[in-house]
């Protein structure tokens, strides 16, 4: 399809935040992005008018109870089915930070068996408190994820993460073999490294948060609901990189653009 | 027979008799029903009432105590002073207000007189700034007291129709290894005050998704009884949604959170000071915090904002109702009708004075034409934000308040805003100190290290990082500089898609200067704000001034606020810097004593383009390093004498004029494209700035002590550790040499070092070797953690 008639819906919650700079994001790449409140979208039921659905970060409803339980068990009361239809689709939903966690609450993500009526993993407390600082992450798929498939393998991007509740954990006593049902089913994404691009192996400050396995970013099996705690928005313009002045000048973009940038390109190749 | 009677109405009521009270009977009356006011004051509300011939009610006399108390009316900065070098007929008037006249800046769009300052960004955009305090709620609750600071300052900013994007703090505190014995009753230890005031902030500016772009984190002794919180917010807006028009039969509209009984009393409690009994006492006081509410109340603002649908906004922060509703209708010089009962409550049993005067958290007032109502109340609904209808403005001058169709208070507007003016007299001068001797260090890297390590010093990375700095993707230049994250002076943001002229925010705070001189404090506290902003690119700077003084009721504490008023006056037209906002907090007064003098100076320039916005970390081996600036033997209140227990004498006094000459020249070769790199030199001095530029841009610094100006002949340490003001380090590349140092003509500069590739510091004096460290070793003490007790 053409690059403009791409719709992007981006849904927000009270609390939702990081809305605009990933709006600022999908709109530089010259498709439509609509900012639509949760409570407009559980009215109109319209999500297959677009052709991706994005949570953004943020602290939807506070964050009270766990982050993003409360928008979780909203939108799978009001919009359940919906959500079901859109991904059955195969169409792209992607949860960036909150977003994530959203998705992790609604049982999209991991989604071993399609989605799992309770979470199947967690986002739990990390001992080091809410940060937020640049971190590495690098793109360790082997293709299951199409919307990346513009990324290439093992490629390192930089990017912030601000949160206080980000470590990716599956249940202790299954834990090795649902990392190797997620290695079979190729849904581990985004992991953690360190600087010369060598895994953070749980170490703390390359690995921010004590994410199992250095995961940062996740997909279901079929590859078309993604999930990652670190923020490619907010690296999409050069003059947010950590040392844009060491070169005199920034370039016009940052590391977050080409995770957008391949998302875009795939919608338009693949629909 | 008690004056005080109660009205025959089914909720609480009474009315009040004040006819030919004596002091000991409004003693009374103001006792019972926890009042502040003091005796003139009383006394005048007295004699209102018997030119009205009529009994006050409880309603009435707790407006009048919200309305006069320091917090919101401001007596001292209004008030008539009476010197030794003679009167100054209002602080505020006098020293800031003035400085507008004379400087005439045609970029400053509103000062003084709202709820935040709004200046120029473009011809068509202004940016609205406000920084505030909350020192008492955070001694007594330091989470509650100090986010809903910032949730405070945060609707300021609102309250001007600006849309928030980007918060700062500056936090104040104890010694974090203060001795648990010598805590006296109801003070809180520092470390739990800390702790709980950053994870307050955090948790408020994280939520509702404004980054926290620039701050400091400062301890000193007298912090520890006395805690302050410094909280301040930027907005954007476009100049013409700047509305204030509020006309009779405009409708009186409550937005945001229930009121409770949260906040009764704030104000009251913030204009005395802390004892005791305060944590019992005034717990009540201390708002609670909910940061969602106030972050749906945002968006929905900035809709009814764009879309112009109001006429007056203001926020509801201290005194509650009584005072953003008597000041909007005084300020448009109308009345006002109030049904009480309208108010959405948390506790249904409330009586209405605490309804009037709560300050429960997350609530705007909007001024709504009839013809827009509508339109608006539906825009809060969408945002699922509560919204009520409490009256009408009109034309009477009065505030009349009912509650369940009784008239409950009928408030003359007139004389609640124009009580008599405060008179005090201070004859109180500066002390004189006396200079320590201390022996010269044999090794000074030794000193350095501890000094990085400083509480003032070292590193506050654990709590920048607790702040999200990027939220919004506008950060360009962020508190901590790229992955080393050293301490940047200042922040650059970019609020607009389609513009790169950006702003830049610093602030400047001296706390130990004021303890030998306050007039010098608040010129460095200035100067230090301006050089940070000048340092990252900014230019055509505002400032805003933060007191936080003690009972100003005392000569010397008043003297003191009267020199440091001075010093910004002076510094201000010596610097073209108007003032564009204020706030002071006075009181500040603890079982352990005063606060020490403290000046908040926040700094807010232009950047005409962020790309050329400058970092402090060292860029390029071989580029030369620049020092501009005289360094002076002034180590009074340094760093370097605190490391051995002394204050000293020799407090940094700033030559205004050259130091303004040499950042504007400066600023001219930052924009020709002549500076790589550019930090200020504040605590600690010269090796501590040289030290983080190095460690930050992870490369070598060769520094040569005998190529430093300074005013006479000086010893090594005191070369390397000296804060004389006006002073800044700046890495220039060898083949811009001859052109930077045309442009720099006329200010003191010298060439005094390089940039090397290999990871050493190294300070010489021509041939001799003082300080050689691996930069490893320097920022392992810079990064020494914040809680370990040391």
């Amino acid at each position: 399809m053409k690059r403009e008639d791409i719709k992007v819906l981006l849904m927000r919650a009270p609390g939702t935040n990081c809305d605009l700079e990933t709006v600022r994001a999908f709109r530089d790449l010259g498709v439509q992005a609509d900012l639509v409140h949760v409570q407009k979208v559980f009215r109109d039921k319209n999500l297959l008018d677009y052709d991706i659905i994005v949570l953004p970060g943020g602290f939807s409803y506070g964050d009270y109870v766990r982050s993003g339980a409360i928008q979780a068990k909203e939108m799978e009361y009001r919009i359940g089915k919906e959500m079901v239809e859109f991904v059955d689709t195969g169409r792209p939903v992607i949860g960036i930070c909150n977003g994530f966690q959203v998705l992790v609450e609604t049982g999209f993500l991991p989604g071993f068996e399609g989605r799992s009526q309770y979470p199947e993993a967690a986002l739990a407390n990390s001992s080091h408190g809410y940060q937020n600082r640049w971190i590495r992450m690098k793109n360790v798929g082997k293709g299951n994820c199409t919307m990346l498939g513009h990324v290439p393998e093992d490629h390192v991007i930089s990017c912030p993460i601000a949160h206080g509740e980000g470590r990716f954990i599956l249940p202790s006593e299954r834990r090795e073999k649902l990392l190797q049902r997620l290695y079979d089913n190729d849904q581990i994404v985004w992991r953690y490294v360190k600087a010369d691009g060598s895994f953070a192996d749980g170490e703390w400050w390359d690995n921010p948060n004590g994410a199992f396995h250095d995961i940062a970013g996740i997909c279901n099996p079929e590859g078309n609901v993604l999930g990652l705690m670190p923020h490619p928005e907010r690296a999409y313009y050069g003059y947010l990189m950590p040392e844009w002045t060491k070169a005199g000048a920034p370039e016009k973009y940052g590391d977050g653009r080409i995770f957008f940038d391949s998302i875009v390109k795939y919608i338009e190749s693949k629909f | 027979m008690s004056r005080i009677v109660r009205s025959p109405h089914p909720f609480e009521h009474f009315t009040i008799d004040l006819l030919n009270a004596t002091d000991d009977d409004m003693r009374e009356v103001a006792e019972t029903l926890g009042l502040g006011l003091n005796f003139d004051e009383l006394r005048y509300i007295r004699d209102h009432y018997l030119i009205q011939e009529r009994k006050t009610t409880d309603i009435e006399l707790q407006t009048f105590d919200q309305t006069l108390s320091e917090h919101c009316s401001h007596k001292t900065f209004g008030g008539v002073i009476h010197t030794p070098e003679g009167t100054v007929n209002g602080l505020l008037k006098t020293y800031f207000r003035s400085l507008i006249d004379e400087l005439e800046p045609d970029w400053c769009y509103s000062v003084f007189e709202d709820n935040a300052g709004i200046v120029d960004l473009t011809d068509d955009v202004g940016i609205a700034i406000k920084v505030e305090t909350h020192n008492h709620p955070s001694a007594i609750e330091p989470f509650g007291g100090a986010a809903t600071g910032l949730g405070g300052v945060i609707r300021d900013v609102l309250g001007v129709w600006a849309n928030p994007i980007a918060c700062m703090d500056v936090l104040c505190f104890g010694p974090l290894d203060y001795d648990y014995s010598k805590l006296p009753e109801g003070v809180k230890h520092p470390r739990y005050i800390f702790s709980g005031v950053v994870d307050g902030i955090g948790s408020y500016g994280n939520s509702i998704g404004i980054p926290t772009v620039n701050g400091a984190t400062v301890f000193h002794e007298n912090y520890t009884g006395n805690v302050v919180v410094y909280a301040g917010c930027v907005g954007v807006l476009r100049k013409d949604q700047y509305i204030r028009n509020v006309k009779p039969g405009d409708n009186v509209l409550l937005v945001g959170g229930r009121t409770g009984r949260d906040g009764i009393h704030g104000v009251t409690f913030a204009s005395a000071e802390l004892t005791k009994e305060s944590e019992e006492v005034s717990r009540p006081a201390v708002q609670i915090a909910n940061p969602i509410e106030e972050e749906k109340i945002k968006r929905a603002i900035k809709v009814v904002s764009e879309r112009r649908l109001g006429s007056g906004i203001t926020d509801i922060g201290g005194g509650g109702l009584s005072c953003g509703v008597c000041e909007t209708a005084d300020s448009y010089g109308l009345g006002v009708e109030v049904h009480i009962d309208r108010v959405p409550l948390k506790a249904t049993d409330m009586a209405p004075w605490e309804i009037w005067i709560s300050e429960s958290q997350e609530r705007m007032l909007l001024a709504v034409p009839s013809e827009n109502l509508d339109e608006v109340l539906q825009i809060f609904e969408d945002e699922q934000v509560e919204s009520t209808v409490l009256g009408q403005y009109n034309s009477t001058g009065e505030a009349i308040l009912y509650h369940h169709g009784v008239k409950v208070a009928q408030l003359d507007l007139e004389a609640l805003f124009n009580p008599p003016k405060l008179e005090r007299s201070t004859s109180w001068k500066p002390p004189i100190r006396v200079e320590p001797e201390i022996p010269e260090p044999e090794d000074l890297g030794a000193v350095l290290l501890k000094l990085l390590a400083a509480y003032n010093i070292v590193s506050k990375e654990k709590v920048v990082r607790r702040y999200d700095q990027e939220v919004k993707g506008q950060t360009v230049v962020k508190p901590l500089q790229g992955w080393k994250a050293g301490p940047n002076n200042g922040a650059v943001l970019k609020p607009l898609d389609d513009s790169w002229k950006g702003i830049a925010i610093s602030s400047g705070i001296n706390p130990r200067y004021g303890q030998i001189n306050p007039y010098w404090m608040a010129a460095a506290a200035i100067d230090e704000a301006v050089r940070n902003n000048v340092a990252v690119g900014g230019r055509r700077i505002s400032l805003l001034d933060n007191f936080t003084w003690g009972n100003p009721e005392y000569e010397d504490r008043l003297g003191g606020l009267v020199y440091a008023c001075r010093a910004c006056y002076d510094v201000g037209k010596a610097y073209g810097t108007p003032f564009v906002s204020g706030k002071d907090s006075l009181y500040n007064e603890s079982p352990l004593g005063p606060v020490t003098p403290t000046l908040l100076i926040t700094a807010l320039g232009i950047v005409p383009d962020i790309r050329k916005a400058v970092t402090m970390d060292l860029k390029e081996a071989g580029n030369f390093v620049y020092l501009i600036g005289e360094t002076k033997p002034e180590l009074g209140g340094s760093e370097y004498y605190h490391l051995h227990g002394q204050l000293g004498a020799s407090v940094p006094k700033l030559d205004a004029d050259r130091s303004i000459a040499a950042y504007r020249r400066l600023t001219e070769a930052m924009d020709a494209g002549y500076v790589r790199a550019c930090h200020d030199l504040s605590e600690g001095g010269l090796a501590v700035s040289a030290a983080e530029m190095a460690f930050t841009g992870d490369l070598g610094m060769d520094l040569d002590l005998s190529c430093v100006p300074t005013s006479e002949e000086m010893r090594d340490d005191f070369i390397l550790f000296s804060e004389s003001c006006g002073r800044l380090l700046v890495e220039v590349t060898p083949g811009h040499k001859d052109a930077f140092e045309t442009v720099m003509t006329g200010s003191t500069i010298a060439k005094v070092g390089e940039v090397k590739g290999e990871a050493m510091f190294t300070v010489r004096k021509g041939g001799a070797i003082l300080v050689e460290l691996p930069l490893e070793e320097l920022i392992g003490a810079w990064k020494t953690p914040l809680e370990v007790p040391r």
